[in-house]
């Protein structure tokens, strides 16, 4: 019998790093992957009440962003990063944004601006101040205005034709147009409300005009809630956010009541909650730490209440989360926690 | 129209606002330190010992320091330096920098995979650098990318190489290198260099590295007397008194090279 | 029943891994050759006080304290000198050795006599053993206990903490001490109380280790000492985080714990105190888990120091599949290594071996501004822009968003989804910004 040889580790391939030698796993392709399922309720009850042209427009923005990215990481002469996925969560938010019946042309432009001006002109994932999916819609929402404000009624369990082209307001534009005319009384607003207004319910299912992605609160909030339980986004921030909302808009319809829609609504329409779950805690262009991402859900909320209520654009949600992102490098500045101990 | 001109008429006069101002409560400055500072190369190397190009501007103007202890200056800006100040131009024995490691992939053995921080300093601090031989180059770039000239390259074999066209001689890949293993060493003198770093007995560094210097004395025999140095184990060019170009042929390790 | 838990801001819960908390504490067998360096410490080097050659016994002093803030270092088995060289530190630094050739008969040389009746006897001739004994803190920091247990004048100590946390993940070696040893414990917190004239005396235990919490409970019966549970939380056993998670109270950023009235010891440390102090035993031993996955069994060792990480390897019957990444300490603050001949020092709590898939590596990407390692971080820091600042170079930044007070828990990079090397950075940081700090004040005295 020979002895039991024992057997010692080779060391001439052994890593050496800094500490920790742990990590958690987690990765940003599943972070963005995680943040795309959560959209998809969403996104599948927009090709519910919209038909499928839904689909395509949410798919075709996808596939323009990744290609995009894809061409601008060539030209950078960077190592491809598309299966980071954050193109594609890119594309489909930008989709969400956008009313069903925009143009082909629009979706590649919207993309492309997205894309390059909200992302790759800054250097890529990480880089960027602004909301790359938010820099697409809006420059879509100020250089093509009617476009993007063709609202269509949805076709209700739609998913057999494509919609055809009854326009309908949405909401929100009903308001702006209520608090255009000063004069309006409760009898105005109940008028125009009785002629196409949805109701509480509808809203809440999603069965209402406007972007694709924003219509169903129901399915934003079960994303969102799904996001927090994985703790990709903080709950301060919908609950600060749509708070703030409910809150300022509350006063205002105590003091005039006949000139503004009560809160509820307010809330339940336009891309709030889309933008409350989805975009206000897009982590690349928002506070680092829970203090300033409070800070940032309220000021998004008085901002967006400050155009819903007295700006000229019916919706404020996608102007109000690029202006905070704007501040986000000040918001971080001053809610910078002192080390423990100082 | 009118538009036009009113924009006109406000455009003219903000412009004049904005000169008159200028003019009256505009900072004032040592018109020989403007001529001065517009003669500096503005790389803001460090070389001449000063902070800055406009630092060292300053102190030549208010007397406290000479022209030519700029290394990146040329000649004929020297000279019109000496013109303005009225000094005659003492230009120092320009200096070149030295990679004194012959450790790339071929020569030098890695004894762990590194990961981390791509930056030498970094990587001193993880294991001590991962590389065999602890006195060599690590080529991770940290003199590469402090180097106002841009005159260090990082070979794909992982040793720094400096181009000796480029190099000014500001000295500061020297200050930061980890390992110490970038040396400041006069240009006229630079020809041929040895490139090994390591003081220790031939037998440890073969280990770790088949380019070092073993100290044999070869070059120290051949070259005339004094223009060698052999401090302990490793072999130096006296660059007080360099030695003919041909003692690189009896190096046996082909670390005493000439200057590539 | 119920008590209040403080809980300290931030932390991580790692997978705990403690596969070998269940492994009885083996002594490791005497070997020919020790290396023993001659730093084991933070602080001045040490001076040797035998030549090569020189016949020493077990115990006896090899090399002398080289200032205040420095320990001593002793013979861990009778022998011969063999060598004055230099060896392989965790750093991946060269530091001064000796070689001790063991003659087989570990006689020792009694070099300190042990106080019969330390209850008795003046607190400053049991301070001045714990200098002699070589004692330091054996939690990983080595930083000489003697100084720790000198406070500056008008401090004073009201409360022991003794660090039976150890929630490094992996590690097991203080569990395994307070299951088998809990009366020298008892016994080292007392001596230590008396030294510092305490009136608390706490054991900090995480509640994962309930084993420990009944030995020690049971052990501590009739006498001062406390036992305290905590939640379980990565890094409660940092000094910081400990002594708020006992008492609530923040020890001020650059200060040590006395300055609120703390002092904190590890329990290893405390076993080696009491060792010295009733035994008249220098530290040359102590306990160190030996584990990781590719292990063929993992354990629980008394290494003499100097003993080579291979001999502990050997220990454990080799490893069964190749290790990717040998760790001296624990895998979230251990040191990571490239080499077996590095000896057993008193700061080494264990040795980590990994496997190829638990290796994760660092990227150079982008951070995506997630905001975790804000979460996480326990000194509520912001590591993901200190990281930015440093990559950039801009270090007088980074000085002003606090990077001295880093513990350099690893919390931060633990979490961050796009794997950057944030404790790395960060550490090169406090370096600069130290030597800067260092230049600067060298320069004010020149003045």
């Amino acid at each position: 019998m020979t002895e039991q040889t024992i057997k010692m580790p080779d060391t001439s391939q052994l890593v050496v790093s800094s500490s920790p030698h742990y990590h958690d796993r987690d990765t940003v392709q599943k972070i963005m992957f995680k943040v795309i399922g959560a959209l998809t309720p969403a996104a599948l009850a927009s090709v519910y009440y919209f038909g499928w042209r839904a689909f395509m427009v949410i798919a075709l923005c996808m596939v323009s962003c990744a290609a995009f990215e894809a061409l601008f990481t060539r030209m950078m002469g960077r190592e491809l990063a598309i299966n980071d996925g954050s193109a594609l969560l890119t594309g489909m938010l930008l989709g969400m944004n956008l009313p069903v019946t925009v143009p082909i042309w629009m979706c590649l432009v919207g993309s492309l601006a997205a894309i390059g001006l909200g992302k790759m002109v800054y250097g890529g994932l990480g880089g960027n101040p602004f909301n790359p999916a938010l820099v697409g819609r809006v420059a879509l929402l100020i250089g093509c205005p009617a476009a993007m404000t063709t609202w269509v009624k949805p076709v209700g369990c739609g998913f057999a034709k494509w919609v055809d082209a009854t326009t309908g307001a949405t909401p929100l534009a009903l308001i702006a147009h209520c608090d255009a005319t000063t004069t309006a009384t409760r009898k105005a607003v109940e008028s125009v409300a009785s002629a196409g207004y949805p109701s509480v319910l509808d809203l809440f299912v999603g069965n209402c005009g406007g972007s694709l992605g924003e219509t169903c609160a129901i399915a934003l909030i079960i994303g969102g809630i799904f996001l927090i339980c994985v703790n990709i986004i903080r709950w301060q921030v919908p609950v600060c956010y749509i708070g703030t909302v409910a809150i300022f808009t509350g006063i205002a319809y105590a003091f005039e009541p006949c000139a503004h829609f009560n809160p509820i609504l307010h809330i339940l329409s336009g891309g709030l909650m889309l933008g409350a779950f989805f975009m206000a805690t897009d982590m690349v262009t928002t506070p680092l730490n829970r203090k300033g991402s409070v800070v940032f859900a309220v000021g998004c909320g008085i901002l967006t209440c400050v155009i819903r209520l007295w700006g000229s654009y019916p919706e404020g949600v996608s102007f109000s989360i690029l202006i905070m992102n704007a501040l986000t490098p000040l918001i971080d500045k001053f809610t910078a926690g002192r080390p423990f101990g100082k | 129209m009118t538009d036009i001109v009113m924009l006109t008429v406000v455009g003219v006069l903000m412009a004049l606002a904005i000169g008159l101002v200028a003019k009256f409560f505009g900072a004032k400055t040592d018109p020989l330190v403007e001529q001065l500072g517009e003669l500096m190369p503005g790389a803001n190397c460090g070389g001449c010992g000063f902070a800055g190009c406009a630092d060292y501007a300053n102190a030549m103007a208010a007397g406290k320091a000479k022209p030519g202890s700029c290394p990146s200056m040329s000649d004929e800006t020297l000279k019109k330096v000496c013109e303005l100040l009225g000094v005659q131009a003492e230009k120092g024995d320009p200096k070149v920098a030295v990679v004194c490691c012959s450790g790339d992939d071929h020569h030098a053995t890695r004894v762990a995979l590194y990961n981390g921080v791509n930056d030498c300093l970094n990587a001193m601090m993880v294991a001590g650098g991962a590389k065999g031989c602890t006195y060599g180059c690590l080529g991770l770039g940290s003199c590469a990318r402090a180097c106002p000239f841009g005159a260090i390259e990082i070979l794909p074999t992982h040793v720094a190489k400096i181009h000796p066209n480029l190099c000014k001689g500001c000295g500061k890949c020297e200050s930061v290198c980890p390992r110490h293993v970038i040396k400041l060493v006069p240009r006229s003198a630079a020809a041929i260099n040895v490139y090994c770093n390591s003081p220790e007995k031939a037998p440890v560094k073969k280990k770790v590295c088949s380019g070092g210097c073993i100290g044999c004395r070869k070059c120290v025999k051949a070259a005339a007397e004094g223009q060698m140095i052999i401090n302990g184990f490793l072999a130096a060019v006296n660059y007080d008194n360099p030695p003919p170009e041909s003692v690189v042929e009896v190096c046996p390790a082909k670390c005493l090279r000439k200057a590539e | 029943m119920a008590k209040k838990h403080i809980k300290f801001y931030g932390g991580v819960h790692p997978s705990e891994g403690k596969v070998s908390n269940s492994e009885s504490i083996v002594n490791a067998p005497l070997q020919e050759l020790y290396t023993v360096p001659l730093q084991q410490h933070i602080g001045a080097p040490t001076k040797p006080v035998v030549q090569k050659g020189d016949k020493v016994l077990r115990g006896q002093l090899l090399a002398e304290a080289g200032g205040f803030v420095s320990a001593p270092i002793h013979s861990p088995t009778s022998g011969t000198v063999k060598d004055l060289t230099t060896c392989l530190s965790a750093n991946g630094s060269k530091t001064p050795a000796m070689i001790i050739e063991s003659d087989g008969e570990d006689k020792t040389a009694d070099p300190l006599p042990p106080f019969e009746n330390w209850e008795e006897t003046d607190p400053a001739a049991l301070k001045a053993r714990v200098g002699e004994a070589g004692i330091v803190g054996m939690g990983g920091a080595m930083f000489p206990t003697i100084v720790k247990f000198s406070p500056p004048q008008g401090v004073v100590i009201d409360t022991l903490i003794l660090n039976g946390v150890e929630c490094e993940p992996c590690l097991t070696a203080d569990h395994r001490l307070m299951l088998e040893t809990p009366e020298v414990i008892i016994k080292g917190a007392r001596i230590i109380g008396r030294i510092l004239g305490v009136k608390r005396i706490v054991i900090a235990i995480e509640m994962n280790k309930p084993d420990a919490i009944d030995t020690l409970t049971q052990a501590a019966k009739g006498t001062d000492v406390t036992v305290m549970p905590l939640i379980v939380r990565y890094p409660q056993g940092a000094e910081k985080q400990l002594v708020y998670a006992v008492t609530g109270r923040t020890v001020p950023s650059g200060g040590l714990p006395a300055a609120v009235g703390c002092v904190v010891s590890n329990v290893a440390t405390t076993a080696a105190i009491c060792e010295a102090v009733c035994l008249g035993k220098p530290l040359y031993e102590r306990v160190t888990t030996v584990t990781g996955t590719p292990l063929v069994k993992p354990g629980n060792f008394r290494f003499r120091f100097g003993t080579l990480f291979r001999t502990a390897l050997e220990l454990c019957g080799g490893v069964s599949e190749n290790p990717a990444k040998i760790i001296s300490g624990g895998p979230m603050m251990g040191m990571a290594v490239y080499s077996l001949e590095i000896p057993i020092v008193k700061g080494t709590s264990g040795i980590t071996l990994m496997s190829r898939d638990e290796v994760v590596q660092y990227t150079p990407s982008a951070c995506l501004r997630c905001g975790r390692c804000n979460d996480v971080c326990p000194m509520t820091m912001m590591p993901g822009i200190l990281s930015a600042q440093i990559e950039h170079q801009r270090f007088e930044l980074a000085e002003k968003w606090h990077v001295l007070d880093c513990i350099e828990c690893g919390s931060c990079a633990y979490v961050c989804p796009a794997r950057r090397p944030l404790v790395q950075h960060i550490r090169r940081a406090k370096a600069v910004v130290s030597a800067a700090r260092k230049a600067a004040a060298a320069a004010a005295a020149k003045k």
